[in-house]
């Protein structure tokens, strides 16, 4: 069990209330021994990092699924930093632009802005249980 | 006269009032009131009270029960900590406000040197501890402990925080008065505040009634059991729930202005009535909020501000110029009782101001957001637009007549659609003052005192026909 004594952050990010996809990978995530806060649809940003300082979590996973993903993440390390979580795995992933753009630019834009990886439309959640517990192993070897 | 007689006391910040109940027929036979001297001897303002309650009676049932309240010597003073000021923060506070405190500070996160020293300066009767859900962030309350190690007040400590640091914290504050309860967020998004709750309520009837003199007049009475607001809290409970089979009110709400704050109390789940998203802390059920900006006489400059000085000269129907003059005169003698029509019609505008923005604090909001899928409403806070009765507390509202204007003020208005305020309620008064009384008698006899609630508290309306 990979996920064994962590605990993550999820739930879909700004004014999206596309939930379905949050919650299959929450339940792939809770099987994999995580241990889930999650936080639903319709969350502000601020309600991701307030959760993970209370609860200690290790990753904050957030989706977007309308498009407006780039703008509602705008400063979300910056915030991760402010409240002291200057260190924790961010992800995100799903539609996260409107429009057809290649997925390489689009994820070099969240990669920028501070986000540790970006998943595109249509991955699946055993990928995204495996690279979540091989970064955590890789930040065990540095720690 | 009978020997099934309860007198229920309230060692209040002014005066000390006493109640005194006919158990068998449920109804209030005298009232009494004397001088607070928590000060002093709080003996001398007991005795005087019983002596006007004597004096009403002709003489003094024999008393099956004997209990009290107290708000006296600045009520129960806490300061509450927690980690983030959203969760565990507003946990912490959430939990000290239903135990009837007074919150006298409130720190978030890491404790500094300088917090410590102004906790000191603070000189709280109780400190409340929380931090980290179980399991989650220890960091910060072991932190805190560590901090709290060196205040110089012996203030008891109440830990309810992160379950998993509460051996931590027990080590660090050895020697002082601690007592771990359970956490008042054990997970994210959920309230538990009932073991912090009862934790205060010991120390309190086990050290505050004693540090603060009023167990000197302990062969007077049976117990204090509790803080007054946590009392008023108890009685609201019991007549909205009813007991014992019988039916109580339902949902309502307790508005209860006073000379320097405003309490308001909700017993309602709050949930949508619209299928709104409900976003933010989860509500309790319970709800007590205390605004201490609202008041009728020391903070009266607050309530003008808050409203816009010509707001209250227009309901008041004097000038700008006399608004300024009427908050000198408070200012200079805040035990002033209205005399002139004018006075009246400013303490009427006062009133109405203060239960408009306290009960508008209270209420939750709804937000529309604008998603693919169309609008969406999401609510923060209590829903409270269904409920149908508003019980008013205190002399104010009782003294100062013109209901129709209070229930005007409390009430949604259609100028600010977010705020989820009762719709259409019924104004209930408790002219006797006896909801402190009904929540101490429901502590040992719940029927009796809600048959005592159903009778004194009863529609504005009424009061009205009565009073005529």
């Amino acid at each position: 069990m990979p996920g064994l004594g962590r605990t993550l952050v999820t739930g879909v990010i700004g004014s999206d209330t596309h939930i379905v996809g949050n919650r299959i990978l929450t339940m792939a995530l809770e099987e994999a021994g995580y241990k889930v806060v999650s936080l639903g649809a319709l969350t502000p940003a601020g309600e991701f990092i307030a959760a993970a300082v209370e609860t200690n979590a290790d990753a904050i996973l957030v989706s977007s699924l309308y498009g407006q993903g780039e703008l509602d993440c705008r400063g979300f390390r910056e915030l991760c930093i402010e409240a002291g979580l200057q260190d924790i795995l961010i992800y995100v992933g799903g539609n996260l632009v409107v429009g057809k753009q290649p997925w390489e630019e689009v994820e070099q834009r969240f990669l920028a802005m501070g986000f540790d990886r970006a998943f595109p439309p249509g991955t699946r959640t055993e990928d995204v249980v495996a690279i979540l517990a091989q970064d955590f192993t890789a930040r065990e070897k540095v720690g | 006269m009978n020997a099934h007689a309860a007198l229920l006391i309230d060692f209040g910040s002014t005066y000390t009032k006493l109640r005194a109940v006919d158990l068998d027929e449920a109804r209030l036979i005298g009232t009494g009131q004397g001088p607070s001297t928590v000060r002093t001897d709080i003996r001398i303002g007991m005795r005087a009270a019983l002596s006007d309650l004597e004096a009403k009676l002709g003489a003094l049932p024999r008393f099956r029960y004997r209990l009290a309240s107290s708000s006296a010597a600045g009520g129960l003073r806490m300061v509450t900590i927690g980690l983030v000021r959203e969760l565990t923060v507003e946990a912490a506070r959430q939990a000290a406000l239903g135990a009837g405190a007074k919150l006298v500070g409130t720190f978030t996160n890491k404790l500094t040197r300088s917090d410590v020293e102004a906790i000191d300066a603070l000189a709280p009767d109780i400190i409340l501890l929380a931090g980290g859900t179980d399991g989650g962030n220890t960091e910060v309350v072991v932190h805190n402990a560590k901090m709290l190690a060196q205040i110089k007040t012996d203030a008891p400590i109440v830990y309810a925080g992160n379950r998993v640091a509460a051996d931590d914290a027990r080590e660090l504050l050895a020697g002082r008065s601690l007592t771990v309860a359970d956490n008042v967020m054990p997970e994210l998004g959920k309230l538990a505040s009932e073991s912090a709750r009862d934790a205060i309520r010991q120390i309190f009837i086990a050290r505050i009634v004693h540090a603060k003199g009023i167990d000197r007049a302990q062969e007077m009475f049976d117990d204090v059991l509790m803080p007054t607001p946590a009392a008023v809290m108890e009685g609201a409970r019991l007549l909205a729930d009813g007991a014992g089979g019988e039916p109580g009110l339902g949902e309502l709400l307790v508005v209860d202005p006073g000379g320097a704050t405003t309490d308001v109390h909700s017993i309602a789940s709050g949930e949508s009535s619209s299928g709104a998203i409900q976003k933010g802390m989860p509500e309790p059920r319970i709800k007590r909020t205390v605004e201490g900006d609202l008041g009728m006489r020391h903070t009266a400059a607050s309530v003008v501000e808050a409203a816009g000085v010509e707001r209250i000269a227009q309901q008041a129907n004097i000038s700008v110029a006399g608004v300024g003059a009427m908050l000198e005169r408070i200012a200079e003698n805040v035990e002033m009782i209205p005399q002139t029509p004018a006075e009246h019609a400013f303490d009427r505008a006062l009133l109405a101001t203060a239960i408009e923005i306290a009960v508008r604090r209270h209420a939750g909001t709804v937000e529309t957001v604008y998603t693919t899928m169309g609008p969406a409403t999401v609510q923060y806070g209590k829903d409270l637009t269904r409920i149908e009765f508003v019980v008013a507390t205190g002399g104010a509202p009782i003294h100062l007549g013109d209901h129709d204007a209070l229930l005007e003020a409390m009430r949604s208005a259609p100028s600010d659609p977010r705020s989820l305020r009762p719709r259409a309620p019924h104004l209930y008064l408790d002219r006797d003052y006896i909801l402190y009384a009904i929540g101490l008698l429901a502590s040992v006899d719940p029927q009796t005192a809600l048959r005592l609630a159903r009778r004194s508290i009863t529609p504005a309306d009424r009061a009205k026909e009565v009073a005529q």
